[in-house]
């Protein structure tokens, strides 16, 4: 099967996907959009054990091109899972003592429904015809599994990024299903110079001739140069200047002097050109324009009347809330008017900024001060939430 | 915003706690601080450092304990401990709180080295019931002396740094701090004088003399004058 090709019937890609599961037979999921929606499939894969009282459960939102397969070796890219450092055995996220549960996003590309998928009423590939979804509908769409998984309520829900607004959605439509809440390198609304970066984004796919109105799928064709663009533009806004000046400077790539036309001279260039192509090869570019189109319309307070703090009013959930210093895409300032907000509710919450220089991709990277956060915030949570010790 | 009424400590949580393993016995100042605090009531300690009163008021009074600490280390420390504290500023950082949305508000030998302290005075007693401030005392004899008898800015064990390396931008008498709690309408409802250690002064530091003989105060505060003081400024009026 060609990864861009139809999508599979939802019982033979499980080593792809994980588990999956459709949901909404029963009733189907009303979209932000207005559009009813479903049946569909959620794609998800579960670390760890449920416990008898169903009390340790951890739901984990992964970022816009992560996926469900948060640890061991990627089927895709065979690649380590992107949480390798954070989920596991003895980690912050210990599967000796929580159970986690990653679902693919609605509308990605790895088994959840999605643009690149058949939509059974009509029996051809969505494309274009995939209705616009949001964060919200994301989050509706977890819910529906958690149902279908009988967990009655979350222990803790953490994310990163996108997921960072998942959490912070989650906090506000279902605070009682929420006992902790770890938003992380996230904002409460996505900011005009992030929807800006994502616009330049999907202009380039679209400006790709082998998008074709995004039927690409039914031609036979990928626009990878549009998606590669996309990627390697957005790829800079997850790292920081010291970073890259660090790990590339102005070193040269194979060569000894420049070569006065337009190859990749330097090594940067030759690792954006490398971030691109590898990206084309694992991921939808539909898809990348249909997430990225939710995370723009985030905007937490505008849905609570205009003031943030109101989508907290009456919280009992316990927040930890995480930023870098050397995030410029998510910068500790959209942390900072999500603690003021849970503080004009009084609601208990953590805040730590933590210093690094790997920018917005350090919740990915191994980060002790951030692990330790991490530890200590979920060991005070599982004593008040009366877990055993792991 | 809130029901200061209504308790937000979580239902679910029954929290049974223990004390952190290998925890170090409180600092005496520190302790005095935590005595005067109702077990089971909610606490904000302002500028909470490594987070030792508050782990200390939580696991042995079972209080609702958050904090707000300026410094990274002292925020990462915290919450690596479990605490829930926030990095933030007590000149700036205050006023998102609700009103008397805590039992008691904590600020702890900080006092001095914010920039508006009047302000954050005010903030204190809004956001809690009760606000526990203490600060070093100006007037004490040595500080007053080492100013008449060498000329020179202060240097005593409890203001010992040079006058242009200290946080200390805004030291005050426990006489200067009356009238100012008296000036925006706060009861000083206890104060205890201290020796720089911590430990409760002489019982000549208690009394008038407290200016001249207590180096460090704790005071209890709350809003508005005591009934008392109002009973007065009413004959005045009159």
């Amino acid at each position: 099967m060609n990864q861009h090709g139809a999508a599979p019937p939802p019982t033979y890609a499980l080593a792809r996907f994980g588990q999956i599961v459709e949901l909404g037979h029963a009733a189907p999921l009303r979209l932000d959009s207005g559009v009813e929606f479903g049946p569909f499939p959620i794609a998800y894969r579960t670390f760890g054990t449920l416990n008898a009282e169903r009390s340790n459960a951890i739901l984990v939102c992964h970022a816009l091109t992560l996926d469900q397969h948060v640890i061991g070796t990627h089927p895709v890219t065979g690649n380590p899972g992107w949480w390798d450092a954070v989920v596991g055995p003895g980690k912050p996220l210990d599967t000796d003592r929580f159970f986690v549960i990653c679902p693919n996003v609605l509308g990605g590309c790895m088994g959840s429904a999605g643009p690149n998928q058949i939509d059974p009423n009509t029996g051809e590939v969505y494309a274009a015809a995939f209705p616009v979804v949001t964060i919200s509908d994301m989050v509706r769409a977890q819910v529906m599994l958690l149902e279908h998984l009988g967990i009655p309520d979350l222990f803790c829900v953490i994310g990163g990024s996108m997921g960072g607004m998942q959490v912070l959605q989650w906090a506000a439509s279902y605070p009682d299903r929420v006992f902790a809440a770890i938003p992380i390198a996230a904002a409460a609304r996505h900011s005009a110079q992030n929807i800006a970066f994502h616009e330049v984004g999907r202009q380039a796919i679209m400006a790709d001739p082998d998008w074709r109105n995004g039927e690409y799928l039914r031609h036979g064709v990928i626009p990878r140069q549009g998606l590669a663009v996309a990627r390697m533009m957005a790829h800079i806004t997850y790292l920081s200047e010291t970073a890259l000046a660090q790990k590339f400077g102005r070193n040269l790539q194979d060569r000894l002097r420049l070569s006065f036309g337009f190859d990749a001279d330097f090594q940067v260039e030759s690792y954006l050109r490398h971030q691109g192509a590898s990206f084309v090869e694992r991921f939808d570019a539909n898809s990348y324009l249909y997430i990225t189109r939710a995370m723009d319309y985030f905007d937490l307070a505008a849905d609570a009347g205009g003031e943030l703090w109101r989508a907290f009013v009456g919280t009992r959930s316990r927040f930890c809330v995480i930023s870098f210093d050397s995030d410029w895409l998510f910068p500790t300032a959209e942390s900072r008017t999500i603690v003021h907000a849970l503080n004009a509710v009084a609601a208990n919450v953590s805040f730590v900024e933590i210093e690094t220089d790997a920018g917005h991709d350090a919740f990915l990277l191994n980060v002790p001060e951030f692990h330790a956060a991490l530890r200590g915030f979920l060991r005070g949570a599982a004593e008040h939430r009366g877990l055993a010790a792991g | 915003m809130t029901d200061p009424a209504t308790p937000l400590v979580s239902a679910r949580s029954v929290p049974r706690l223990m004390p952190g393993a290998g925890a170090p016995p409180l600092r005496r100042d520190l302790r005095l601080v935590a005595d005067l605090i109702v077990a089971g009531s909610r606490v904000l300690d302002v500028g909470c450092g490594d987070g030792a009163l508050l782990d200390y008021l939580e696991h042995h009074k079972g209080v609702d304990a958050r904090g707000v600490e300026i410094s990274q280390s002292g925020v990462q420390a915290c919450v690596s401990q479990g605490l829930s504290v926030v990095q933030g500023d007590a000149d700036t950082d205050l006023t998102d709180y609700p009103s008397a949305a805590f039992d008691y508000v904590i600020l702890s030998n900080t006092l001095q080295t914010v920039r508006r302290p009047k302000r954050v005075l005010e903030e204190l007693v809004r956001i809690g019931r009760h606000a526990i401030v203490s600060f070093p005392n100006l007037g004490h004899w040595r500080v007053r002396l080492e100013l008449l008898a060498r000329g020179r800015a202060p240097r005593t064990r409890v203001l010992n740094a040079p006058w242009y390396e200290t946080a200390n931008i805004h030291l005050c008498t426990f006489r200067d701090f009356d009238i100012l709690c008296r000036d925006v309408g706060i009861t000083v409802v206890r104060r205890i004088s201290v020796s720089h250690a911590g430990d409760p002064a002489s019982i000549f530091a208690r009394g008038p003399l407290a200016n001249l003989l207590g180096e460090m105060g704790v005071f209890l505060l709350r809003r508005g004058q005591s009934p008392a003081r109002e009973g007065v400024r009413r004959r005045d009026r009159r």
